[in-house]
C-alpha cells in the first residue's frame, strides 16, 4: 500500500529546498522500492521547521523538520515512512504545541491538504459555504456577513458586510469582486499562504461575495512578485471552471461567476483600493479621491466589492458554520481571528492564527520563542510598514483594533516585525520616511514631498543640525502628512516615525522623556 | 492692473441636478443642486477656499490637500473640492488649524519651488503665488539644499508655449485638461513619488508627441510651468476684449489679452457658448499673421496685370476701382460686373457687398464662396426642413446615444466640437463614422467607431439610401414620429423608393463598397430607441450629388424621429467661421438675406423701400458661372472681398484663365493672395482684430467680433465697401457695423430681435431671434418643422461622370489637417508649418508597391484636368484606390487637378472626387513650373511698388 508523504510547495518551504527535498524523496523510494505518494501540500506556517516533511500514518500525520535532501535517505532508514524516531522527528503534527494553541478557522486547512485538489478540499469542508449560500437570498447572506462582525483584514478593518450591503443595493448592468492580493506590508504572508495553499478557499469567498451582491465577475489582483500564487490561483480557477464550480451555472445553478487573476506591477500603493481599481483598469496606480466609495463607484465606475484575501477567504467558513460560531471568537469589538505573522528578529517565526484579544508578549514569548539574536527585544512594529513602533511597556495590550488604535498604533493585516536592542529607531524611523518617498504614489502634496523632506529632517536630526527645531519641525510635517495626506500610505506613515521619537528619543540624541521612557 | 485676468473659478464643476440641499458654510446657509463640490458651494455662500488642483473645468482630484475644511460630526479634513455638499452639513473652511495644515501644505510646496518670483512670467497671474499669500506662508523651514527639481531642463520645443518642469507643482491640472477637455491623452506623469513629473507621449518633448497643441493645458497651469511663449516674451496683458475666433465654423470665444495695441495672447472664453473655455491650436496660437510683414497696408492699382503695383491712397485706389467698374458697365452692360464676398468676413461686411451688388452694381451678380463648401446644406435642409441650417447647439451632442459623422473629419476641421464630441463618446455614445478614410475618430484614445463604413468616394448617396432601406424594411420607422410631424404623400413615396431591393445594402455593396452587414448594423444602430445625431462636413456637400445626399440624411432622421430635440438632429458642420452667416445675409446670386428668393416681389419690396432702389428680379451669375461669363467675354469686372478663388475653386487653370480674361478685378484682402495676381486694384483688408462685427457659427449663434486694436491700414472692411459705394454713386451712410446690424434685423424676420446690444448682453445668440423666440432659439424643430409638415424627397443615386478608367484608375478626394487652415493664407504665415510645412499625397501600400512609390518620394496626379507634383505618404488610412491631399499650400496644386464637376442643384464642386493616375516623378508639373514663374514676377511687382512708395 501507498505511503503518503508530504512535501510542502508553499513559497516559505521552496525558497530552503523543498523541491529538492521533494526530488530526493521520490528518487530514494524509487531505489528502495517503496511505493509512496508524495503530496505537494501547504505550509503549517511553522516556518522555521520548513521544508516540514510529513507522513501519514496509523496514529495520524507525524512530522520531521527542518529537512534537507541530504536528509532523507536517513529518515528511510530512520523508517519515518512509518513515523520512526529520527532526530528531526516532531512528533504527531497536531501535538506541536504552537500549532495546537492556535485557533485555526481560516486556515484549518492550510497544510493539510494538497492546494489544487478539488477532491481534498471538499473532504475538508470546502463547499460547503457556497453550498448554504446558493440556497439563500442575497440579502440573508449579507445578513450573515454582518452578523458576524467580520471587518477587513487588509489593514483598515471595515466591516466587510456593510461594503456588500451597499453594493447589493445598488442597481447596475456589471457590479464587480475585486481582491486586493498585493500584500505588501513588511512582515506578511498570510494573503499569499492562501493563494498558494488553499486557492479554493478564496475562490469559494469571491463566490459567495458575488452570489450575495449580484456581481458575476470577479478580479483578483495579485502582486508581481507572488508567482507561485498567481500560477496556482490560475490553476485553481481553471480546475474550478471546468468541474462546474465556478463561471456559468456554478455548482449546477442559475448563477453565473467569472474570476480572473490580474498582475501588479509593483507599487506599495496599488494595495490602497482605489489605486488598485485604477491599476486594475490598466491606469497609473495613483489613489482615487474618496467619495464616491468603491462599492458605489468602484471598478470601470461600476459598484465593486473589493475586499482582502483574507477577508473573502474568511467568508466560507462564516456561511458554513453561521455567524455566530465565529462571531464568538475575538474581544471587544474586533470579532473572530486573525492570521499574525511574526517575523524580523525571532526565533519562531510563523503564522499564529488566534482570537483578537492574545497579547503580543505572547507572541513574542510563548509562540516565538524571543528573537533570533538571544538579545533582549527592543522594538516591534505591528501592522506593515505604516504601523508604530511598540516598546515592552505596551506589550501587555490585547491586540484588538480599538484598543490599538487608542495608543495611536495599529493591528492592520497582522504583521509583526521584531527588532532587538541592536536597533536604532532614528534609522528605522528615517526607513519609514524613505519607505514612502519611494512608494509614494505622488497624487498628494503631503505624501510627495513631505515624505523626502521627512528623510532630510531626521537626517539634520540625526547629524545634531539644529536639532531641536528640526524635531519640532519633523512633528510639523507628521502632522501636516497625517491630516493633510489623500490616503493611509502618507496619513500613517507618522505612526512608525512619532512612536519612534517619542517611545526612544535618545536614538534620536534627545534626553529621555519622562513619561515615554521606553 | 491685471485684474481683467482674473475670472471667477469656482473650483469644481456645475452640477445639475433637480435635487437640491441646504447647508451651512462657515455660518452662511446656501442651497445647491445636489452633486455640488462643497468648494463650489462655499462660492456661493461667497466663501472662497483656497485652492491648487482644482479648477472648475475639471472634474476635482483633491491632490493638493490645500481646500481642507472642517465638516460638524465628521472625522478628519476632507477636501473640499471632492465632497459633495449635502444637506444639513455645517463646514467650517476658516480654522486655525486649517490654516496650519495649508499652511504646512504650503511650505512643502514652496520649498520644491523657484523663488524667482519677480522674474517670472506669471508674476501677477499665478495662482501658487496667490495660495502663498492666502496661507500666511512666512519662511520655508526646510531650506532649500534638499531634493529639488530646480535644475530640471526646459522643453522649448512647441513654438507657442514651453514647459518648464522646475516650476511645476504637479497638480495633474494639464494632464486632466488634456484628457477630459482636449481627449488626446498625450500628457501623463512619469515617475512617482517626488520624482512624479508632467510627460508629454513617452518622455518625449511636447513637439516629438501626441500634443495637438490646443493650448488646453497651458490654460489649466496655475504656475509659468506651461507658459505661452507670447507671454514671456511681451509680459502679461493689461487690458483684454471679448471676440469670436476667425477661423473654422465652431465660432470659439476669445479673450485677446492685449498690451496698447499688440496682442498678448488669445485665451478661451470661459463663458463662449460655443467652446466653454476650449480651444485649438489655431485659434490659441496662430494668430501672428495678423501683425505678418505679408500683410499689405497702402491701396495699390495697376492698369494690366503685367504692370507694377503703385501705390496709391485710398481715395485714388476706390475712385480708381469705381471709374473701372462704370467703365465696364457703360461698355458691356450692367450685368458685366459682379462681387464675391467670403465666409471669412463679418456678417455686416457681407450684407454690405450684397447691398453694393445688388443696389450700386445694380444686379444680382452676388456669390460667396459658400457656393464651394454647404450650398447643398442651404439648399437641402431648406427642402426639407424648411430652414437652411443645422438643427442643434453644439451642446446638443452631451444627451447624444448614437453619433454619426459623415464626410466630416472633426479632430482635425473642428477640433473644439471633436473634443467635445470625443467626451461624449467616453461616456458611452456609439460612433458611426462614413468616410473613405480612416480619420482619427474611428480609433482614437478611448475611442473607437462601432461601424466605420469605409465607402468608395462619390457612392454617398447609395450608401445612405441602404442605410434607409434597412430602416424602413425592418421596421425601425418612428411611425408616430412621422405621422405627426411629416408630409404623408412624401413619406410614403420615399418609403416606397427606398424599400427597392435595388437600394438594399446588398445590392447596393458593388456601388459602395461597403459590406452590407456593416450597413445593416449601422442602420439599426442609428435608429434604435434613444437620441441619434448626424454630424456632417463637405464630405457629403462637395459631390455632383451634394443636395441629394443632404436631403438623403434629412430623409434618415426625420424617417427614425431624430429630429426637434436636443441630443439628435441634422449638424453640418460649417467649415468656415462664418459660412452660416454668409449665406443668411443674402449673399447669393438667387436670395436676399434670409434665404428669400429674388423673384418673391413682396421681399424685393421690403428691400427696394428701405435702400431706394429697384432689385432685379432674376437671380444674378454663380461664381462658376462668372468664370464661364468671363471666358465668354460678358464678364469684366469683379469685387472680391477676402477670398482667394484661384486657390480655392476647382480647375485652376480655368479659373486664372477667366480672371486674365477680366478688365478690372478689385480684390480686398490681408494678403498678395493668388487671385490678387490677377488683380488690377488692391484694397488692403483688416483682420478680425481690426474691426467691429459679428459671425455666424455652425449651431446658428450669432457672436461679436470687437475691434481690439486699429486697422493696420486705416479702414475696416466696411468702410472700404461704403466708400466704394459711395464712389459708385448709391451712398451708404453707416458709422458703425452695429447699425448694419440694426438695418439687417428690420429687414429679416429671423433676425428681428438681433442688434449689438442684446448680443453684448446675452454673450451671443442663436437665430432665429425674433418676437416668437427673443432670447434665440438653440434646438430648432421643436413641436413641429419650420416648413410646417417635413418633406421627405427621393434620392436616386446617380453616378458621377468623374469615373476611374483605366487610365485614371485612382479616385483622389480632399480635406483640411488640423493645423492648416483652407488656402493657408494665414496658417502659412505662423508657425503651425511646423507642423505641416507642404501638402502631401496619401496612397495605400498596395497602390504605392504597383507603382513603384516609396514614402517620401515625388508622384505625380494627373487628371482629366491637370496634373501636378505632391511628396507621397505612403499609409493605409485610405482604402486601395483612393488617395488624399490637403489644398493648404498654393504651389501644390491641388485644385489644378479636380474638375468642373458640381452638384446638380447649387453648383458646389466635386472636390470630393477626381479620378486620377498617380506615378513616380523626377521634377515638378508644367503648372508648378509656370506658378513658381508666374509668381516669382507678381513678388517682383509687388516689391516694385513696395520700393517706388519708399521713395
Amino acid at each position: 500500500m501507498s505511503i503518503t508523504v508530504y512535501v510542502p510547495c508553499d513559497s516559505a518551504s521552496l525558497a530552503v529546498g523543498a523541491d529538492r527535498v521533494a526530488r530526493r524523496m521520490a528518487e530514494v523510494a524509487a531505489q528502495r522500492g517503496v511505493d509512496i505518494t508524495l503530496v505537494r501540500n501547504g505550509s503549517r506556517g511553522l516556518f522555521w521547521l520548513e521544508p516540514l516533511v510529513e507522513v501519514k500514518t496509523s496514529q495520524g500525520r507525524v512530522a520531521y523538520g527542518p529537512v534537507q535532501s541530504g536528509d532523507v535517505a536517513a529518515l528511510f532508514d530512520a523508517g519515518f515512512l512509518m513515523g520512526g524516531a529520527h532526530p528531526l522527528c516532531l512528533g504527531r503534527t497536531d501535538d506541536i504545541p504552537y500549532l495546537k494553541k492556535q485557533e485555526r478557522l481560516t486556515f484549518a486547512r492550510m497544510g493539510v491538504t494538497d492546494p489544487l485538489s478539488l477532491d481534498d478540499y471538499m473532504a475538508h469542508e470546502g463547499f460547503m459555504g457556497v453550498r448554504r449560500a446558493l440556497e439563500m437570498a442575497p440579502e440573508a447572506i449579507v445578513q450573515e456577513v454582518l452578523d458576524s462582525g467580520l471587518r477587513g483584514r487588509g489593514g483598515a478593518a471595515f466591516p466587510a458586510g456593510i461594503k456588500w450591503k451597499t453594493v447589493l443595493g445598488l442597481p447596475a448592468t456589471q457590479k464587480y469582486v475585486v481582491c486586493n492580493a498585493d500584500e505588501g506590508d513588511s512582515g506578511t504572508y498570510s494573503d499569499r499562504m492562501t493563494m498558494e495553499g488553499d486557492p479554493y478557499m478564496l475562490i469559494e469567498g469571491m463566490v459567495i461575495a458575488g452570489l450575495s451582491t449580484g456581481a458575476t465577475q470577479g478580479y483578483i489582483y495579485v502582486r508581481s512578485e507572488y508567482p507561485h500564487a498567481i500560477n496556482t490561483l490560475n490553476e485553481a480557477i481553471r480546475r474550478a471552471e471546468a468541474a462546474g464550480y465556478l463561471g456559468r451555472n456554478l455548482h449546477g445553478s442559475s448563477h453565473n461567476f467569472w474570476l480572473e487573476v490580474r498582475k501588479g506591477a509593483g507599487s506599495y500603493v496599488c494595495g490602497e483600493e482605489t489605486a488598485l481599481l485604477e491599476s486594475l483598469e490598466g491606469k497609473r496606480g495613483i489613489v482615487r479621491a474618496k467619495p464616491p466609495v468603491p462599492a458605489i463607484a468602484g471598478l470601470f465606475g461600476q459598484p465593486t466589492v473589493i475586499n482582502n484575501v483574507i477577508t473573502l477567504a474568511t467568508v466560507p467558513l462564516i456561511l458554513a458554520r453561521g455567524a455566530s460560531y465565529y462571531k464568538n471568537y475575538g474581544v471587544g469589538r474586533s470579532h473572530g481571528t486573525l492570521p499574525f505573522q511574526l517575523a524580523g528578529n525571532i526565533r519562531h517565526g510563523g503564522l499564529i492564527e488566534k482570537a483578537f484579544g492574545v497579547t503580543l508578549r505572547e507572541l513574542l514569548y510563548d509562540y516565538g520563542g524571543g528573537s533570533a539574536s538571544g538579545r533582549p527585544i527592543k522594538a516591534v512594529q505591528v501592522g506593515g510598514p505604516l504601523g508604530a513602533y511598540l516598546p515592552e511597556s505596551q506589550w501587555d495590550l490585547p491586540l484588538d483594533y480599538e484598543a490599538y488604535a487608542a495608543l495611536g498604533a495599529v493591528v492592520g493585516h497582522g504583521g509583526i516585525v521584531v527588532h532587538d536592542d541592536t536597533a536604532d529607531l532614528s534609522k528605522l524611523a528615517r526607513y519609514a520616511m524613505e519607505f514612502c518617498a519611494i512608494e509614494s504614489c505622488g497624487k498628494c502634496t503631503p505624501c510627495r514631498i513631505g515624505s523626502t523632506r521627512g528623510v532630510e529632517v531626521i537626517d539634520k536630526i540625526t547629524l545634531n543640525q539644529n536639532r531641536v527645531q528640526q524635531v519640532q519641525l519633523l512633528r510639523d510635517l507628521c502632522d501636516t502628512m497625517t491630516h493633510g495626506s489623500l490616503c493611509a500610505m502618507g496619513s500613517m506613515t507618522p505612526y512608525p516615525v512619532l512612536s519612534a521619537l517619542n517611545h526612544y528619543p535618545q536614538d534620536f540624541g534627545l534626553a529621555p522623556s519622562d513619561h515615554e521612557t521606553a | 492692473m491685471l485684474d481683467h485676468l482674473k475670472e471667477t473659478d469656482y473650483g469644481t464643476p456645475k452640477r445639475e441636478s433637480t435635487q437640491e440641499v441646504t447647508l451651512t458654510i462657515d455660518g452662511e446657509q446656501v442651497t445647491v443642486p445636489e452633486g455640488t463640490s462643497l468648494m463650489r458651494a462655499a462660492m456661493d455662500a461667497g466663501v472662497k477656499v483656497p485652492k491648487l488642483c482644482a479648477t472648475d473645468s475639471l472634474e476635482p482630484f483633491g491632490s493638493c490637500r490645500l481646500c481642507l475644511v472642517e465638516i460638524d460630526g465628521r472625522k478628519g479634513y476632507p477636501a473640499s473640492c471632492t465632497t459633495p455638499a449635502e444637506a444639513g452639513m455645517n463646514v467650517r473652511t476658516q480654522r486655525p488649524k486649517l490654516q496650519e495644515l495649508r499652511k504646512g501644505v504650503m511650505e512643502l510646496y514652496i520649498s520644491d519651488h523657484p523663488l524667482d518670483c519677480l522674474t517670472c512670467s506669471a508674476n501677477g497671474n499665478c495662482e501658487l503665488q496667490d495660495m502663498a499669500g492666502v496661507t500666511g506662508l512666512r519662511n520655508v523651514r526646510y531650506g532649500f539644499d534638499g531634493a529639488n527639481h530646480l535644475k530640471d531642463k526646459k522643453d522649448e520645443s512647441n513654438p507657442y508655449f514651453s514647459y518648464d518642469p522646475s516650476k511645476c507643482i504637479v497638480c495633474n491640472r494639464c494632464v486632466r485638461a488634456c484628457e477630459e477637455t482636449q481627449g488626446t491623452f498625450a500628457l501623463t506623469i512619469s515617475g512617482r513619488g517626488f520624482g512624479s513629473r508632467v510627460s508629454a507621449g513617452q518622455d518625449e518633448n511636447f513637439m516629438d508627441s501626441e500634443c495637438v497643441s490646443c493650448g488646453a493645458c497651458v490654460e489649466a497651469c496655475p504656475t509659468a510651468t506651461l507658459q505661452e511663449k507670447s507671454v514671456i516674451w511681451l509680459g502679461q496683458s493689461e487690458h483684454s476684449a471679448i471676440t469670436t475666433c476667425a477661423y473654422c465654423g465652431v465660432g470659439c470665444g476669445f479673450k485677446a489679452e492685449m498690451k496698447g495695441n499688440e496682442v498678448v495672447r488669445m485665451v478661451p472664453w470661459k463663458d463662449g457658448a460655443a467652446n466653454e473655455g476650449h480651444s485649438c491650436v489655431k485659434g490659441r496660437f496662430a494668430w501672428g499673421y495678423a501683425s505678418h510683414q505679408d500683410r499689405i497696408t497702402t491701396p495699390m492699382i495697376r492698369k494690366k496685370i503685367t504692370d507694377p503695383w503703385q501705390e496709391v491712397s485710398w481715395d485714388e485706389a476706390i475712385n480708381y476701382a469705381a471709374s473701372e467698374f462704370k467703365r465696364i458697365q457703360m461698355t458691356h452692360g450692367r450685368d458685366s460686373v459682379g462681387g464675391i464676398t467670403s465666409s471669412r468676413c463679418t456678417n455686416e461686411e457681407t450684407y454690405l457687398v450684397q447691398k453694393l451688388v445688388r443696389a450700386a452694381f445694380g444686379n444680382n451678380n452676388v456669390d460667396t464662396c459658400a457656393r464651394v463648401c454647404h450650398s447643398p446644406t442651404g439648399y437641402g435642409l431648406g427642402q426639407t426642413y424648411g430652414t437652411s441650417a443645422g438643427t442643434q447647439t453644439f451642446k446638443s451632442v452631451d444627451k447624444a446615444d448614437v453619433i454619426m459623422v459623415i464626410g466630416a473629419n472633426p479632430t482635425d476641421g473642428h477640433p473644439v466640437f471633436a473634443s467635445r464630441m470625443k467626451k461624449r463618446l467616453r461616456e458611452g455614445a456609439q460612433l458611426i463614422v462614413v468616410d473613405p478614410r480612416r480619420i482619427d475618430i474611428v480609433k482614437s484614445p478611448h475611442i473607437r467607431a462601432a461601424h466605420h463604413l469605409q465607402l468608395k468616394p462619390g457612392t454617398n448617396v447609395a450608401l445612405i439610401s441602404a442605410l434607409a432601406h434597412v430602416v424602413v424594411t425592418e421596421g425601425l420607422v418612428d411611425e408616430t414620429y412621422v405621422a405627426e410631424r411629416c408630409d404623408p404623400k412624401s413619406f410614403n413615396e420615399w418609403r416606397e423608393f427606398v424599400a427597392r431591393p435595388e437600394n438594399s445594402p446588398e445590392l447596393m455593396e458593388a456601388v459602395t463598397g461597403v459590406p452590407a452587414a456593416e450597413v445593416r448594423a449601422a442602420a439599426r444602430l442609428y435608429a434604435r430607441k434613444g437620441n441619434s445625431a448626424i454630424y456632417y462636413g463637405l464630405g457629403v456637400t462637395e459631390h455632383s450629388q451634394g443636395s441629394t445626399m443632404v436631403m438623403g440624411i434629412a430623409n434618415l432622421a426625420m424617417a427614425t424621429g431624430n429630429v426637434g430635440r436636443e441630443g439628435v438632429g441634422v449638424n453640418p458642420l460649417r467649415g468656415q467661421n462664418n459660412v452660416q452667416g454668409a449665406c443668411d445675409m443674402g449673399s447669393f446670386p438667387h436670395e436676399l438675406p434670409g434665404y428669400r428668393h429674388v423673384s418673391d416681389s413682396t421681399v424685393r419690396a421690403s428691400f427696394e423701400d428701405v435702400w431706394g432702389v429697384t432689385i432685379q428680379p432674376e437671380p444674378g451669375l454663380r461664381i462658376p458661372n462668372m468664370f464661364d461669363a468671363a471666358l465668354t467675354g460678358s464678364f469684366k469686372g469683379l469685387y472680391c472681398e477676402g477670398e482667394d478663388i484661384v486657390q480655392s475653386d476647382p480647375n485652376t487653370q480655368h479659373v486664372a484663365a477667366a480672371l486674365m480674361a477680366m478688365e478690372c478685378i478689385v480684390v480686398q484682402d490681408l494678403f498678395l493672395n493668388e487671385t490678387a495676381k490677377y488683380a488690377h486694384v488692391f484694397l488692403p483688408g483688416s483682420s478680425f482684430l481690426e474691426k467691429d462685427g459679428t459671425f455666424t457659427n455652425a449651431e446658428r449663434r450669432i457672436s461679436r467680433v470687437r475691434k481690439v486694436m486699429p486697422p493696420k491700414a486705416g479702414l475696416a472692411d466696411w468702410e472700404v465697401t461704403v466708400r466704394l459705394s459711395n464712389a459708385l454713386g448709391y451712398p451708404m451712410h453707416y458709422t458703425h457695423p452695429s447699425q448694419i446690424m440694426d438695418e439687417i434685423a428690420a429687414l429679416t424676420p429671423t433676425f428681428k430681435g438681433v442688434s449689438f446690444d442684446k448680443i453684448d448682453q446675452m454673450g451671443s445668440v442663436q437665430w432665429p431671434c425674433n418676437d416668437a423666440a427673443p432670447e434665440g432659439t438653440p434646438t430648432m424643430h421643436i413641436g413641429h418643422f419650420v416648413r410646417g409638415k417635413g418633406r421627405f424627397i427621393i434620392t436616386k443615386y446617380v453616378a458621377t461622370d468623374e469615373k476611374v478608367t483605366r487610365k485614371f484608375p485612382l479616385l483622389l478626394t480632399t480635406g483640411r489637417i488640423l493645423s492648416q487652415y483652407n488656402v493657408g493664407a494665414q496658417t502659412r504665415r505662423t508657425p503651425n508649418v511646423e507642423w505641416h510645412s507642404e501638402d502631401r499625397l496619401e496612397i495605400h501600400p498596395h497602390d504605392a508597391e504597383d507603382r513603384g512609390i516609396k514614402h517620401d518620394d515625388w508622384v505625380g496626379i494627373q487628371s482629366r484636368a491637370g496634373d501636378t507634383v505632391l511628396r507621397a505618404t505612403v499609409t493605409d488610412r485610405v482604402a486601395p484606390g483612393v488617395v488624399y491631399t490637403t489644398f493648404h499650400f498654393p504651389e501644390s496644386g491641388a485644385n489644378v487637378i479636380t474638375t468642373d464637376n458640381s452638384d446638380w442643384a447649387t453648383n458646389c464642386p466635386e472636390y470630393k472626387v477626381t479620378a486620377v493616375q498617380v506615378m513616380p516623378v523626377m521634377q515638378p508639373s508644367a503648372w508648378q513650373q509656370e506658378h513658381s514663374r508666374f509668381n516669382r514676377v507678381q513678388q517682383g511687382l509687388l516689391s516694385a511698388a513696395h520700393e517706388a512708395g519708399a521713395k
